[in-house]
This record gives C-alpha cells, structure tokens and sequence, in this order.
C-alpha cells in the first residue's frame, strides 16, 4: 500500500503538467455543474470556477507558506505552470484569432484614454489612503498609489524611487487585492456598468489594468470580451511602470516635498 | 498540420512580447508595454493575409483555437497560484488602497461605457 502511494507520489510530481490539466478539468466540470443545478446559469460556471482557484490559492499558501498559492505544493506545482505567465499569454493572444482589428481601432482613442485615466485614478486612490494612514513621505504614497494600479507597477515603482521593503510589500498586497477583487466582482457588477460589447470591454481592461484581473473577470462574464479587455490591460502595466517613478513620482513630491 | 497553427501562435508571441520589451527599452522601464496586445495585431494580421490568399488551412486553424479554448482553465490555474494569503494579511492599507480603487475604478468604466455611447450596445 506504501509503495502504490510512493509511486502514485512520484508520478505525479514528474507529470505535473499533467496532473494540473486533469484537477482543472475537474474544478471546471464542478463549477459549470454548480451553476447549472445552484443558480441555473445565472452565476457562470467560469466564475465558479476562479473563485474555488483562489479559494485553492488561499489552502496552498496557508498549507506551504509560499508565494504561489497551491502550484508550491510539489505534486501541484504544474498548476503553476499552466496558470503562468507563458501559457497564459499564449491562450489570450489566441482568443484573438477571429476579430476583426477593426473592433480595436473603432474604439482605439477611448482605450488610450481609459489607460492614462485608470493609472491616474489608481495612484490618486491608493495614495490618498497611503496619507489618511499617516504616510507622509512621497516616496510611500507613490509606491501604495501604484501598487493600488497592479502588483507589478508596485514593486517596480517603489525599488526605483526607493521605498522601503515594507511599503513595497504593501504595494504587492495592494494590488493582489485589486486583482482579486475585479476576478470576483465583474461579473456581478457587468450588467450595471454595461460591460456587454467590445468598446466597454476595452475601457474596462484599460481602466482596471490588473491582466490577471481583467482576464478572469472578463473570463467569466462573457468570454467573447476577453481579446478586447486584454488588448488594453496589457499596456497597462508597462505604462504604470513609466508613469510611476517619473512623471508622477515628482508630481506627488512637489505636493508632499 | 495543426502544429501550423501553434507555430504561427507561439512565433506571434515570442516577436510581440519582444517589441513590448524594446518599447518598454526604449522608455525607460524594464518591463514590456503591451507585448500581449501586439502579438494579438500580428496574429491577425497574419490570419488576414493567409486567409485572403487561401493558405489557411482548417488544422492550422485548430492549432490556433485549441488554445484560445483552453483559456478559462488556464485562467483559473492563474486564480490558483496566486498569492491570495498575502492580499488577506496585507493589513488595513492594502485592504482599503485595493478595494477603494476597483470600487472608483468601476464607477469610472460606466461613466466612459455611458459617455458617447449612441449607439445601442450589441452583444459582441
């Protein structure tokens, strides 16, 4: 009995890749079976099942303590894989296959538009909160402002006007909580906002900005959106990284000194 | 050949995430502007092209939408692996620095869906 679970143990971390395939087949098939007997398709089975994802998240990280939610248990660590950066790219830059680069010219002007304001907003929102907490020093209210546009901008951000490793930290918790916010809410508040056609799909990915965000909100309202989200979110952060440390770096220091 | 297909993918993303990285050179910023968006263009540019001259074969295209398929479990992997203990044990500021922001974030989104919005929203 040992040995069928020693050698179930080491097949399944030399075959992770595999294994993250057949427990997200799985977690997709629960989810879509929830909302469909749970909520009669009100509620998108692809919500569900990102919502179980970070639900798993949280399990990994209190199980291991890592950074990686549940990909740092070893057997599981083709989860990692799967949802990491390489794959994911390779995925959302496919959904594209089959619209039409008209769709994103049409609404182009608006996308760049939404870029700047949703950056802007963010910095001016998390900062505000960085100084009602009692941050006064520029470097700080810069860097929880832009950890508040995504967890990358953060982190990048504060390492270049040097913040301190705390604020930094901070920054990242920031903006993982934006992210997992917008995956949770989007589809709730869809309807209201009127997230239901390219256009408003490119302002959203380019206000909002946070790729994993975006992707799996979009994701589990309409995946049709997704191509129109990604196209704009995914300036976003590279953009947040310019605009962070210098422009409005030096902004918020004339204000803070 | 279906590996066509996810040659063309894989070729448009590894040249997009390279001009997103000189691009974000070129700024300043060691990190890529847009690299995902471009390779999207190129993609379907490329698409385009071969379809209109008659080159694009149903198996190229199945290396292409297989993977644009498999995007929700990818995504929910992604969901899976991240650091969701470290946005709870973030503390107060990174609590109310994220939330107030999607909360303003969202507000904005419908004031620039409804703004200049006259034509009636189609399904896309």
């Amino acid at each position: 009995m040992l040995n069928a679970f020693q050698s179930l143990e080491i097949v399944l971390i030399k075959n992770s890749l595999l294994v993250a395939f057949a427990i997200m087949g799985a977690t997709v098939w629960i989810s879509y079976f929830l909302s469909d007997r749970l909520t009669q398709g009100r509620l998108h089975g692809s919500a569900i099942a990102i919502f179980i994802g970070l639900v798993m998240a949280c399990i990994g990280g209190i199980i291991t303590n890592g950074k990686q939610g549940i990909a740092d248990i070893t057997a599981l660590s083709g989860i990692g894989l799967m949802g990491g950066a390489m794959l994911r790219d390779l995925a959302i830059v496919a959904t594209a296959f089959g619209v039409r680069a008209e769709e994103f010219g049409k609404s182009g002007l608006i996308g760049i538009l939404s870029l700047f304001t949703g950056i802007t907003l963010s910095f001016a929102v998390g900062g505000a909160v960085a100084y009602s907490f009692g941050y006064r020093d520029a470097a700080s209210i810069t860097t929880i402002g832009a950890g508040s546009a995504t967890y990358i901008v953060g982190p990048v951000t504060g390492s270049a006007i040097g913040a301190t490793s705390e604020v930094i930290a901070l920054s990242v918790a920031a903006g993982l909580v934006k992210a997992i916010l917008v995956m949770i809410l989007t589809p709730f508040l869809a309807k209201h906002i009127g997230l239901n056609n390219p256009r408003a799909a490119m302002i959203f990915g380019g206000i909002m900005g946070t790729n994993s965000g975006v992707m799996a909100g979009l994701a589990s309202t309409d995946p049709k959106l997704v191509p129109y989200g990604a196209m704009t979110a995914t300036f976003y952060t590279g953009l947040g990284c310019l605009l962070g440390p210098s422009v409005i770096f030096i902004f918020i220091r004339t204000i803070f000194g | 050949m279906i590996i066509y297909g996810t040659a063309l993918l894989s070729i448009c993303l590894l040249l997009g995430l390279t001009l997103g990285r000189m691009l974000g050179n070129l700024a300043g910023v060691d990190a890529d502007i847009g690299g995902v968006g471009i390779s999207m263009l190129l993609l379907i540019a490329i698409c385009n092209y071969l379809q209109r001259i008659g080159r694009m074969k149903p198996p190229t295209e199945a290396g292409i939408t297989f993977w644009g398929s498999i995007y929700i479990p990818i995504v929910v992997a992604m969901a899976a692996s991240q650091n969701v203990l470290a946005a709870l044990q973030g503390g107060a500021v990174a609590l109310l620095a994220g939330t107030f922001t999607v909360g303003a974030s969202f507000a904005i989104v419908s004031f620039f869906v409804k703004v200049g919005n006259n034509n009636s929203p189609a399904k896309g």
